[in-house]
């Protein structure tokens, strides 16, 4: 049987990403379950996403909210919004590379549900 | 005093459920409140002074809310007018109001309230170090505040309160907070603070805090104690997870939100579900600070663009996109004059590529066709033109090697070439200080109407 790393958007309920005003983006991971939750917010570091969005561990500000399950990142933007240099309006792709993100943890077999490591 | 606001939609422009208003309006509510604006859309709109929704759109949608509040005779607010909240576009609302009111037989007051401000005053603040950074501000220098096409301030509750207390019938402002005009009245009344913001945080994108985010009709009754939250279209429901899930939506902070004159705090708040559809909020604080502090938003000029677009189909090209680019950039550089001018901005975009996340792509598939998004932008509109049209036969041509017959790339349309007019840039994440709330801002009453003589 082939073993297999899941992407976090396999994983999750809905990854989302949107402006928050012109200069910063933010990133919600709506993880669903709370087994899912616990995993993603011990296996998903800030070192991890730092490193998806070419920016520093420390410039990132990170949010876990339990009652929604959700974890959240907010960081500048790359580029202004509406810059010459911005590819994305409304900022809204960030989220597809959380989404296509492979965790670095457990791997799982295709068909059954992800191991919980809370 | 419980005061019971009704929020026909997110935006004014955006269309609204016509059953769930008049459901609303049949709660007796005490003032419908509509925001107009949104930085959402990029720079262009703060710097060309435009709205981004149509005249017709806009005054059709007007129309409507303006029949509501004279049916139940309430306050009707609007902020943010035409997009960007510059006084240009006070004016152009005021205008439309105006052509309204005649045409439906109602006569009215109309308060006003501007936001646009003065670059060299707010340059003397700037000076006087009135002026503050916030999170992920651009650096700024009087320079930069000069070089501003447009700078905005943003009202809050203080400026949408001192036109209620005009007794108008019509509120129309500029530049504001999105939570200002649903906050202003509950607050004048006596509500809970924190539930004050906070229920006008939850509402001003209107029925994206509910199970039908599109169906826009919202309602908000706010007590001394917190708020309750109920959508008005058919099968909308608000619940505890819709209504504290809205706190994450565009919030770079979903526990704390500064607004002018303080910070709400919603770590503690409380959501519980009165019945299916209906969400009572407690808990929120709303921590008054010490300064008087208003944000500014400024869009400054960049430049004058064109844009054209050709698509790769042969294998060998999609294949090898990047390259291609790579290849036609240096040949452009060594063979166009002028093409290395500082001034001058070059960029391709490889759509089926990586157009939309640029160097932080990290997918590698290809399919079977690429569009390469060429654009120019100089400091004058003809420049841009003729770059692009010493560009074009490039596009349309340009070989991988010499030694290969003329390959000749898809182009959609005809001229290839789309002039795209002005660029602009936001330059500003800053709070300017005010002795008083109404400082920066400009607030007159008018008497509008069919002067019907008796």
């Amino acid at each position: 049987m082939r073993l297999v790393v899941p992407r976090l958007g396999d994983l999750v309920q809905d990854v989302r990403s949107k402006n928050a005003g012109p200069f910063t983006v933010t990133m919600d991971i709506f993880c669903g379950a709370d087994a899912v939750f616990e995993r993603i917010r011990k296996e998903l570091t800030n070192h991890d996403v730092a490193r998806l969005f070419a920016t520093e561990p420390h410039s990132l500000r990170r949010f876990e909210l339990p009652d929604l399950r959700v974890v959240k990142f907010s960081m500048r933007r790359p580029q202004i919004q509406g810059s010459l240099a911005d590819r994305d309006m409304h900022a809204a792709q960030f989220a597809e590379l959380l989404r296509e993100y492979s965790l670095p943890g457990c791997p799982v077999t295709p068909g059954k549900p992800p191991k919980s490591s809370g | 005093m419980p005061t019971q606001v009704l929020v026909p939609a997110g935006v004014l422009g955006l269309k609204f459920d016509r059953r769930a208003l008049a459901r609303g309006l049949d709660r007796q509510p005490d003032i419908i409140a509509i925001d107009g604006g949104s930085t959402d859309s990029g720079p262009y709109y703060l710097g060309a002074s435009v709205s981004k929704y149509s005249r017709a759109v806009t005054r059709a949608e007007w129309t409507e809310l303006m029949i509501a509040r004279n049916r139940n005779r309430i306050p009707l607010v609007l902020t943010t007018a035409g997009t960007c909240g510059t006084d240009a576009c006070v004016d152009w609302m005021l205008e439309i109001t105006r052509e309204v009111a005649h045409d439906l037989g109602q006569t009215l007051r109309v308060a006003t309230i501007k936001s646009s401000q003065d670059n060299t005053k707010v340059a003397q603040n700037l000076d006087h170090g009135r002026i503050h950074e916030l999170a992920d501000a651009p650096s700024i220098d009087r320079e930069t505040l000069l070089a501003c096409d447009n700078i905005v301030a943003l009202a809050g509750t203080e400026q949408v309160s001192a036109a209620l207390s005009t007794d108008s019938d019509i509120i129309i402002t500029g530049r504001a907070t999105d939570t200002a005009a649903i906050a202003a009245l509950p607050l004048m009344r006596g509500a809970h603070p924190g539930a004050a913001w906070h229920g006008a945080k939850i509402a001003e994108c209107g029925a994206l805090c509910s199970t039908r985010p599109l169906t826009g009709v919202i309602s908000v009754n706010f007590d001394s104690d917190g708020f309750e939250v109920e959508a008005m279209a058919d099968n909308a429901h608000c619940t505890p997870h819709s209504v504290s899930a809205h706190m994450l939506y565009e919030n770079a902070d979903p526990f704390q939100l500064a607004e002018p004159g303080g910070v709400l705090d919603v770590s503690k708040a409380k959501y519980t579900a009165l019945d299916a559809g209906r969400v009572r909020v407690r808990g929120s604080v709303w921590r008054p600070s010490d300064r008087y502090c208003v944000k500014l938003e400024g869009a400054r000029f960049t430049g004058y663009q064109t844009s054209i677009l050709t698509i790769l189909r042969q294998e060998r090209y999609v294949t090898r996109a990047a390259e291609w680019v790579k290849k036609l950039e240096n040949f452009l550089h060594a063979e166009i004059d002028g093409i290395d001018n500082p001034d001058i901005h070059l960029e391709f975009r490889l759509i089926g590529a990586n157009a939309a996340l640029g160097q932080l792509e990290r997918c590698r598939a290809t399919g079977c066709e690429v569009g390469v998004l060429c654009l120019v932008t100089a400091p004058a509109q003809e420049t841009a033109n003729q770059i692009a049209k010493l560009i074009n036969p490039y596009l349309l041509h340009f070989p991988l090697s010499e030694d290969e017959s003329l390959p000749t790339f898809a182009f959609p349309y005809s001229p290839a070439e789309s002039e795209r007019g002005q660029i602009y840039e936001f330059c500003l994440q800053h709070v300017m200080e005010l002795d008083h709330p109404l400082d920066a801002f400009r607030l007159e009453t008018h008497e509008i109407g069919r002067a019907t003589s008796r």
